[in-house]
Parts: structure tokens; C-alpha cells; sequence
């Protein structure tokens, strides 16, 4: 890299001949941005015209910097004078320059209040879209079985896979995990009073009811509500899913369904693989550390646990499945356009899905619980 | 014209003379078994509309990919603004950015700032101590230079129509005046009025800014009214360089087919009439 010799910064002084005449000279270029700003602050007062033709070079920064210094002092532009080359780039500038205030961001009290206020409406708003996506899913759920030739077999079994099989290994190593701390905690309390025996209720209670179908859904809410909402998403960017419209295909049919009726199949089966393997997690603790055989184990379960924990858990592995699946192609539905609104639809699919996952999980504890069920 | 004018802006005060703004020489670019490029050899005068045309699938992208060193060629030589654009050394690199402003076919426009945050940002990279103000300023002109009206500042891309979009991209190329700017299609997807307002803006800024101009299109229309030469890209190699009234005349098939179709008679037709 040649280097040039002359990295002569910008400069001003007054005419010698003329105290009204103001000479530049130097670069007056973005690179010296500082140094131009400086230099012509630091010029007196009483200018009444500028002599630029001594100026190396100068790019748009030193010409705006030359027009505010104008609009500063009031001086008229014509009274500068720069060299003949330069004054295609002056011209330019010149003609597109105008003095439009910068405009103010408001940072107060109104516009937090005005925040606020778009944020609540646009909560509701979301909420009545999954209502009424639920209804729309739901109605053409049900017209499948009139024109059975909608139903897309293949993408259905594609997701299957993607959403079932792929967690499976994930879902019953995390729910063994669980199943013995939750074997190891019951056992702490219990020991005091010599029933260290009940564990074998506790995780048989904890995980058919409750931990089997929870663990699956919050996994699944993480991993596959936000899988959905960045491939649905991404073809809304790309104009895929308006595509899909203009072919007379329903973006529903073709996208939506598929996803609820994979979710709906496998997440009951994934929940029964974690339903197992927290049980087992249990009778591992048990058998290792507790002293109660795998067989003991076994036989106090089949004692003492009745068929109706299970269904309870179970029963509530459709409304979750639905829940997830309804979130996340919505709001990949609802992305616009950029990468930002895609991010955020998927953050918010996640949190939105594991919310209501947990939400509805307590209110359904509530209502067994108070139908002695 | 003092003796500085001859020189080109360079803003970190290399001098090059009177030296090609870019020369590619010996260039073999090769994705797998695919030959693309074979021994292009090209040079991009100070000052010039350089055109660069070929058929689909003829390179054009990739030799633009190659020269910005997006992409590593498989062999040859190619110097940028007095210096070895293949070098790996960082600093070279940033000389060459910082001197060259690229506009990508769509605009390539950060889709979650707005217009004027995406002129900003190069000014943010290169300046950090700019004033807000100023900079706010500075994109403000850049977008109006561009031909935007001041109100699409705050807007975001994907608010903003193709054409607006394009205009958009060709803003935050300028951002830094840079003396060399490249662009992909600048008239691909525009209506032929657009395209047609496109190429004047281009020839104004480049008269203007004393840009040089590497340009890849398809556009026979942008040919004939904004550049100074044209670059044919065919069989593998630049098989000419020459203002686009001599190459009617090559004799080569795609040549021939290319600009004394019915395309190139109408867009020929359509310069004679406003000369």
C-alpha cells in the first residue's frame, strides 16, 4: 500500500487581504469528520464569503458540514467558491439539502402510557386470533372426513417423525431423570417415619397424573411449537404460503393440519414413553438405594394404584397437543416479513405455548381433584 | 484540474495514478467438476460505467463475488484499488470495504432496521465518533441523493416497494463515498420507466460522486444509455471489452444473438431516437 505524504486535515483561516473572506484548505472528508467540525467552529464571526478552491478534496460529509456552517452564520451558499471539479458533487448535495429538523423521539411518560396501551390491545387481539384459528382448525379438521382427499398423508407421517420419534430418546431420558429425583426427595422426607415404602405411591402418583404428560408438553412446547413457527414463518417470507393461496390450496390444509394431527398422534404416545420411563427412573432409586426390590417395587404399585391416575394423565395429552400445535403454526402464520418479526414469533411461540401448557395443567389439577377423580 | 484531481479519492490516501481500478488477471473460478471462469482477465478504468454482460450461468455474479473476495478463486490475480484484493491481511481488506460500495440484486437491505439505521450502519462501523446528528444528517442526503423521498428514513424495507427498495440499497452503498461501486442487476425487476429512472440516477451520481462503476446486468436499455464499456463473459473467459456500438459488430454467436435480437434492435432503436 502506497501511502500518500500529505494527510493535510482540514484548515481555515482568514484572507490576509480580506478579514471578511474565509480560505479552506485540507481534506474535508468523513475521515476527518471530527477535525472539520472543529475547524469550523473555531472561525470567526464576520465571515461574509468562503474561498474553497484550496480544498485537496471533499465528500458529502464536508459539504454538509459547508451548508450548516451557511445556515449557521446566514450566509447565502453562492458566496462560496470551490474548485471546477468539485462542483458537480457541491451541486448534488446542494439540491437535495433542506433544513428539516430532526425529528424527536418521544421518551416520556405519554409514550410509555402509549406502549402500554398498544401492548394490551395487541394482547387481546391475540388471544380472540387463537380462538378463532382453534375454530377454523377445528372446522376444517371436520371437513376432512367429507373430502377425505384433502388429507396429506405424507406431510402428516413427515411431522410424525420430526415431532415423535425424534424427541422419543430425549422425552425418556429427561422423565427417568426426574422420576429418580423425585424417588430420591420422597425418600428424604419419608424416611423420618419409617415409610420410605410410600416413594412407590409418590412417583407412581407424580408421573401418572402429572410429570409424564407435563415434562412431554414442555418439551415439546421448546422444541416444536418453535420448529413450527420458524418453518411456517420462513415460507410467509418467502411468499410460499401466498403462493400456496393463488393455487387454490388451503394454507390450513396444507400446512396446519398435517402438524395438529402429528402432534395429536404422538404426543399421548410420547407421554406414555415418559410415563415409563419416570416409573422406571423410581424403581431404579428404589432397587439401588432404598432397599425395595424391583419386584416388591412392582407388586405394592399394582397394589396400591388404580388404572384412573393413568387416564387422568393421558386425557389431558390432546388439549396440550392441540395447545402447542395451534400456537406455533399461528404464530408463524402471524410472521411479516423480516427477520426481527421472525425471531420474535418464535420467542413468543415458545413462551406463549409453555404458559398455557402449565396454565391449563393447573386448572385440570383443580378439577380432578375437586371431581375426586 | 490541479494535480490532484487525476488522483483517485481514496479516503485512506492511497494514490493509484492513472492505474485500473481493478484488474483481474489469469482468473479460474471451478464448483466441482463446473468450470465457470478459465482465464479472465478484465480491467476497470477510473471514472467508467463498466457493463458486464453474459448469459445466464456465465459467471457474472461470481467474478463480482470474486473481486469483492467473497468468494476465494481457484487461481489468479486480482488487484482493487492499488492492492492485492486476495490478500488475507485484514487490513487490506478493510481498504477495499471501506472504498467500495456494493448494491446486491434484492437490495440485501437489513430487514429489521429501517432505511435510514441501514445507511447508518456503515457509518457507524467506520465512525464510531460521528456526531448522531451529523450522521443522521449524512443518510438523510444519502436517501434523498438516491432519489427516496425524506419520509421512507423511517420506514421500514419491507414497507417499501422494489424500485424503493433498490434505491434503498444504493444509499447505503454511498454511505461512505466510496469511489468504486458495484452493482447486480440494478434494473432487474423494475418497471421499464423505473429502470429507465435508475439508469439516469446512476450516470447523475456517478458524474457527481466521480464514481467508477462495475455494473452487472441483463439490460440492453442500460447498456445502450449508461455505459461507457461493455464486458462480454462467454465461454468462460471476457471475450471483449469495447463501448457497446463496436461489439454489435463481433462476430460471435451469443454476441450476435444477444444484441441484434429483437431486444437489442429495439433498445439500439430507442437510443438513435433520443441522439
Amino acid at each position: 500500500m502506497s501511502v500518500a505524504p500529505n494527510h493535510a486535515p482540514p484548515a481555515v483561516a482568514v484572507d490576509p487581504q480580506d478579514p471578511a473572506r474565509l480560505r479552506l484548505s485540507g481534506r474535508w472528508t468523513l475521515r476527518y469528520a471530527n477535525e472539520v467540525g472543529e475547524a469550523l467552529r473555531a472561525a470567526p464571526d464576520g465571515i461574509a464569503c468562503v474561498d474553497a478552491s484550496a480544498v485537496e478534496r471533499i465528500d458529502t460529509l464536508g459539504v454538509l458540514q459547508l451548508l450548516r456552517y451557511a445556515d449557521r452564520n446566514k450566509l447565502d451558499f453562492d458566496r462560496f467558491a470551490f474548485r471546477d471539479d468539485q462542483k458537480s458533487l457541491i451541486a448534488a448535495i446542494e439540491d437535495v439539502h433542506d433544513q428539516r429538523p430532526k425529528k424527536q423521539r418521544d421518551h416520556g411518560f405519554h409514550a410509555a402510557l402509549g406502549r402500554l396501551g398498544f401492548a394490551v390491545v395487541d394482547n387481546t387481539r391475540e388471544v380472540v386470533a387463537l380462538v378463532a384459528f382453534l375454530g377454523e382448525v377445528l372446522a376444517k379438521l371436520l371437513r376432512l372426513f367429507k373430502e377425505p382427499r384433502r388429507f396429506r398423508l405424507t406431510a402428516t407421517v413427515h411431522h410424525m417423525e420430526q415431532v415423535g420419534l425424534d424427541a422419543a430418546p430425549l422425552v425418556a431420558l429427561l422423565s427417568f431423570m426426574v422420576g429418580a429425583v423425585i424417588a430420591f426427595l420422597g425418600a428424604m422426607v419419608l424416611q423420618d417415619f419409617g415409610a420410605t415404602i410410600f416413594v412407590v405411591e409418590l412417583v407412581s402418583a407424580a408421573f401418572l397424573r402429572e410429570f409424564g404428560v407435563l415434562l412431554t408438553a414442555i418439551l415439546l412446547a421448546g422444541r416444536t411449537a418453535s420448529a413450527f413457527t420458524a418453518q411456517i414463518g420462513m415460507m410467509v417470507n418467502r411468499e410460499e404460503v401466498d403462493a400456496i393461496r393463488v393455487l387454490g390450496l388451503d394454507p390450513i390444509d396444507l400446512l396446519v393440519i398435517p402438524r395438529v394431527l402429528a402432534l395429536l398422534a404422538m404426543l399421548p404416545l410420547l407421554t406414555f414413553i415418559a410415563m415409563m420411563a419416570g416409573l422406571l427412573g423410581g424403581m431404579a432409586v428404589g432397587a439401588f438405594n432404598l432397599d425395595i426390590p424391583a419386584a416388591a417395587y412392582l407388586a405394592r404399585m399394582q397394589e396400591m394404584m388404580e388404572t384412573r391416575h393413568f387416564w387422568v394423565g393421558m386425557s389431558k395429552a390432546p388439549v396440550f397437543a392441540m395447545v402447542i400445535a395451534l400456537i406455533g403454526c399461528l404464530e408463524g402464520l402471524q410472521t411479516e416479513g423480516t427477520a426481527q418479526s421472525l425471531g420474535e414469533r418464535t420467542t413468543s411461540s415458545v413462551v406463549q405455548s409453555i404458559s398455557m401448557v402449565i396454565v391449563l395443567d393447573a386448572l385440570a389439577a383443580l378439577w380432578f381433584m375437586e371431581m375426586d377423580f | 484540474m490541479t494535480a490532484n484531481a487525476g488522483a483517485t479519492r481514496t479516503l485512506d490516501g492511497v494514490v493509484i495514478g492513472d492505474a485500473p481500478l481493478i484488474s483481474v488477471r489469469g482468473l479460474v473460478n471451478r464448483f466441482g467438476e463446473q468450470l465457470v471462469h478459465d482465464g479472465v482477465d478484465l480491467d476497470v478504468r477510473r471514472g467508467e460505467i463498466l457493463g458486464v454482460v453474459g448469459g445466464s450461468g456465465t459467471g457474472k455474479s461470481v467474478l463480482m463475488r470474486s473481486i469483492l473476495g467473497l468468494r476465494r478463486p481457484d487461481a489468479g490475480r486480482i488487484r482493487v484499488l492499488g492492492v492485492d484484493a486476495m490478500a488475507e491481511d485484514p487490513v487490506t481488506r478493510r481498504h477495499i470495504d471501506r472504498n467500495s460500495g456494493v448494491l446486491f440484486q434484492d437490495g440485501a437491505l437489513f430487514s429489521s432496521l429501517t432505511v435510514g439505521e441501514n445507511v447508518q450502519v456503515p457509518l457507524k462501523e467506520y465512525y464510531p465518533d460521528l456526531p448522531d446528528s451529523l450522521r443522521y444528517e449524512l443518510a438523510l442526503l444519502k436517501i434523498k441523493l438516491a432519489g427516496l423521498p425524506a419520509d421512507a428514513l423511517d420506514k421500514l424495507p419491507s414497507q417499501l416497494s422494489g424500485g424503493m427498495r433498490k434505491r434503498a440499497g444504493l444509499a447505503r452503498a454511498l454511505s461512505l463515498d466510496p469511489p468504486l461501486l458495484f452493482l447486480d442487476e440494478p434494473t432487474a425487476g423494475l418497471d421499464p420507466i423505473g429502470a429507465a429512472a435508475f439508469d439516469s440516477l446512476i450516470r447523475t451520481l456517478q458524474q457527481a460522486l466521480g464514481l467508477t462503476v462495475f455494473l452487472i446486468t441483463h439490460d440492453l436499455d442500460t447498456l445502450y444509455a449508461i455505459c461507457d464499456r461493455v464486458a462480454v463473459l462467454a465461454d468462460r473467459k471476457v471475450i471483449a471489452v469495447a463501448p457497446v456500438a463496436e461489439l454489435e459488430t463481433l462476430d460471435h454467436p451469443w454476441v450476435q444473438d444477444y444484441f441484434n435480437g429483437p431486444r437489442g434492435r429495439a433498445a439500439r432503436d430507442a437510443m438513435q431516437e433520443t441522439d
